[in-house]
């Protein structure tokens, strides 16, 4: 009898406890309703700002830079401007979450700027609407000629904070500016924002410059260039300006990319008309040869560990991607799929390897896993190549060339982006045409 | 002796009560165990639209008219709903919004008894549909021990279905909205552990009193930023989609709940 009440006072809170589960596994791909609202800023900064800057309201114009790179992004939907209820200035303080749920917003951006000791002080902070709670809250304090990166790294704290990667906005990007016929072109080193602002050229265009690279470690950049008709690697400090020959190398040189720790190059040459992978350590100078194939290997790329390479090559007789060891051992091929396969990139995350692929005629920019499994088409063109990953290996640059008429007219090359869902493509503006493109690491890092 | 006989026959009378009370109470069980497959029959064809039984249909259209005229007819149900999705601060405030609605509930102005009437006959109203008996009952009584009779209701329903988890177009329902909400975070690594516990306590119109993510500690450990994205993006789409399309019955059955947020099917591709 006993036991009976024992069993029954034991199955009581069995049974008041049964819970429910209910498992979530599909979302929305939709991008997030994000306001930003126009930093506030008092008068007698706006009149400073003014003075010096040339922008009649600073905080307005930085809110702009962090909407459009949002909007850019694919992932976030800035929501207009014209909805907001809320004046900037006590926004900031304190948000009347009713207003922004009204209008569809789930996270909000506010901030102020302020002119202290002839410095441009940028405050911002980063609200969850629905939970009604403060996510982030960050000051800057900079030289104000700097108030588009302040706009880049709000970008980047605020892009961090709902996707849970690192942004990529406090970039820039290098590339091959082009200008002239098809048969003659000019072309430039040229930098600039990732959002295409504060170009320039760093080089005048009296010799061919190719294939720029950034480290992935710092500002320093390696590309090719011709000096009376043979190929030379240089490297390219962007902040001091400094530039410096790295080595004259014999016959086709292509592509010289910096390994993950950014002491040494590597690239491909040919040597006694067989061209294969070597590396240069950037203290020494000795040059390592990695792969010894009577094939052309080109296109070296390194993992972010360094303990890999992915390269092409034609020894199975049409091109293909392989990766092998930092050594040049344990070779493997891993795309198998129909057509030719060229540029493959190490993505910075180490998961995927981007490539170039050729087949029935059209070029396709596309992504597979690092074992060559899950091979996926980006997008197809008439004729593009070159990706390169932005430093939080989510989107990728490449460059696109449209094709010419009859009479040899209407020649475009330009620079495209890409995210991995396939669906955000954009090009990005650039004064002239322009090729090779390769994405810096954070500036801010 | 004869006292060691009393007590002996005390002890084993008690004991034959007690069996007798306890064994009833034993037996009743399987008594009140049919209800629980007539109540699910109704709440199923409830969720699949089927039109109720023009009798039924009638008996319930009486009581409303001779509810309505015990409930003002100014303050349509929607005004607690609004009231409701602006309710949306952090987890601990809205405990405190929580008890401020209560408290308001128990305030004696007009507007607001009015509101809480029309709140409970429109969860009557739900009700109606699956326990036609029940509501003749309730006709018969005055309004203010209506409500009460719902709950003892509710709870009748509940021991019937404590066991029962929600039915397939229920759970079906459910999903589909938080699919609609739930904004996943693209940046993820997806070889990680993506998987966000969230568990709830609901009003029985859906909408959220508590969420409580389980594996809390983990949002604060280095090296898993991503865990506490993840785990907000679900918090956000379980507001956003409040009230939740929960059943309209066996509030006891569903006031607590979990769902698992698992993002590595979506990232994976």
């Amino acid at each position: 009898m006993l036991f009976r009440y024992l069993l029954i006072l034991l199955l009581l809170p069995i049974k008041a406890f049964a819970l429910i589960e209910v498992d979530i596994t599909r979302g929305n791909l939709n991008p997030l309703p994000v306001a930003v609202s126009p930093l506030a800023i008092d008068k007698n900064s706006k009149d400073n700002f003014k003075k010096i800057l040339k922008e009649e309201n600073l905080g307005s114009e930085i809110s702009k830079i962090v909407e459009n790179n949002l909007k850019q992004s694919g992932l976030f939907n800035p929501l207009n401007k014209d909805a907001f209820l809320q004046e900037p200035d006590i926004a900031n303080l304190k948000p009347r979450f009713e207003d922004w749920n009204l209008i569809k917003a789930q996270a909000l951006v506010t901030g102020k700027v302020t002119f202290v000791d002839e410095k441009l002080r940028v405050e911002f902070r980063l609200w969850d609407v629905l939970a009604g709670k403060e996510m982030m809250a960050l000051a800057f304090t900079t030289v104000p000629s700097n108030w588009r990166r302040v706009g880049h790294i709000i970008t980047d704290k605020v892009y961090e904070r709902l996707t849970g990667e690192k942004g990529y906005f406090d970039t820039r990007i290098i590339y091959i500016s082009e200008e002239g016929p098809k048969t003659n072109r000019i072309k430039k080193l040229a930098i600039m924002d990732q959002d295409g602002f504060n170009n320039k050229f760093l080089t005048l265009g009296n010799e061919l410059v190719l294939t720029p690279r950034f480290s992935p470690t710092n500002q320093m950049v390696t590309y090719l260039s011709y000096f009376k008709n043979l190929p030379r690697v240089y490297l390219l400090d962007i902040e001091t300006g400094m530039q410096e020959v790295v080595g004259d190398f014999p016959g086709m040189t292509f592509a010289p990319r910096f390994s993950p720790d950014g002491k040494k190059i590597i690239m491909s040459f040919a040597k006694d008309g067989n061209s294969d992978i070597y590396t240069m350590d950037l203290e020494n100078r000795i040059v390592e040869r990695i792969s010894n194939h009577p094939s052309i290997d080109t296109s070296p790329s390194y993992s972010p560990d360094g303990k890999y390479i992915t390269f092409n090559s034609d020894r199975s007789g049409y091109q293909q991607i392989y990766i092998m060891n930092s050594n040049g051992k344990n070779v493997k091929r891993i795309s198998f799929g129909n057509g030719l396969y060229g540029t493959p990139v190490w993505s910075p995350r180490g998961d995927l390897i981007a490539f170039t692929k050729l087949h029935k005629g059209k070029f396709y920019i596309g992504v597979m896993r690092t074992d060559g499994t899950g091979e996926r088409l980006l997008t197809e063109n008439f004729y593009q190549e070159a990706p390169s990953w932005s430093p939080n290996g989510r989107v990728l640059i490449f460059y696109r060339e449209t094709k010419t008429n009859a009479k040899g007219e209407g020649f475009s090359a330009k620079l495209w982006s890409i995210d991995l869902t396939g669906y955000n493509e954009k090009l990005i503006e650039t004064e002239t045409d322009a090729s090779d493109p390769s994405w810096s690491s954070l500036l801010s890092n | 002796m004869n006292r060691n006989v009393i007590i002996s026959f005390g002890l084993h009378t008690l004991l034959v009560i007690i069996t007798a009370m306890s064994l009833p109470f034993l037996a009743k069980k399987p008594i009140d165990l049919p209800p629980i497959v007539s109540v699910e029959l109704i709440q199923i064809t409830d969720k699949t639209n089927i039109p109720f039984a023009p009798k039924a249909k009638k008996i319930i259209e009486k009581v409303k008219e001779k509810e309505k005229k015990l409930v003002s007819e100014q303050a349509p149900p929607k005004k607690i709903k609004k009231i409701k999705p602006d309710a949306v601060p952090l987890p601990d405030k809205k405990i405190d919004k929580i008890e401020k609605i209560k408290d308001e509930k128990q305030n004696p102005e007009k507007i607001e008894t009015e509101i809480k009437q029309i709140s409970e006959f429109e969860k009557k109203e739900l009700f109606d549909t699956n326990n036609i008996a029940a509501l003749i009952d309730k006709s018969k009584v005055e309004s203010s021990e209506t409500n009460k009779k719902i709950d003892k209701i509710t709870q009748d329903q509940n021991k019937e279905m404590d066991f029962g988890g929600l039915t397939l177009s229920e759970e079906d329902a459910l999903k589909a909205q938080i699919f609609g909400c739930w904004s996943i975070p693209l940046g993820l690594p997806y070889d990680e552990d993506l998987l966000v516990r969230i568990k709830l306590q609901l009003k029985p119109d859906g909408s959220i009193i508590r969420t409580e993510i389980l594996d809390h500690a983990r949002m604060n450990k280095p090296g898993q930023g991503f865990y506490k994205v993840l785990a907000e993006s679900a918090l956000r789409a379980v507001k956003l989609c409040q009230p939740l399309r929960v059943p309209s019955t066996g509030y006891e059955r569903w006031k607590n709940m979990q769902l698992n947020f698992d993002a590595r099917e979506m990232l994976e591709g």
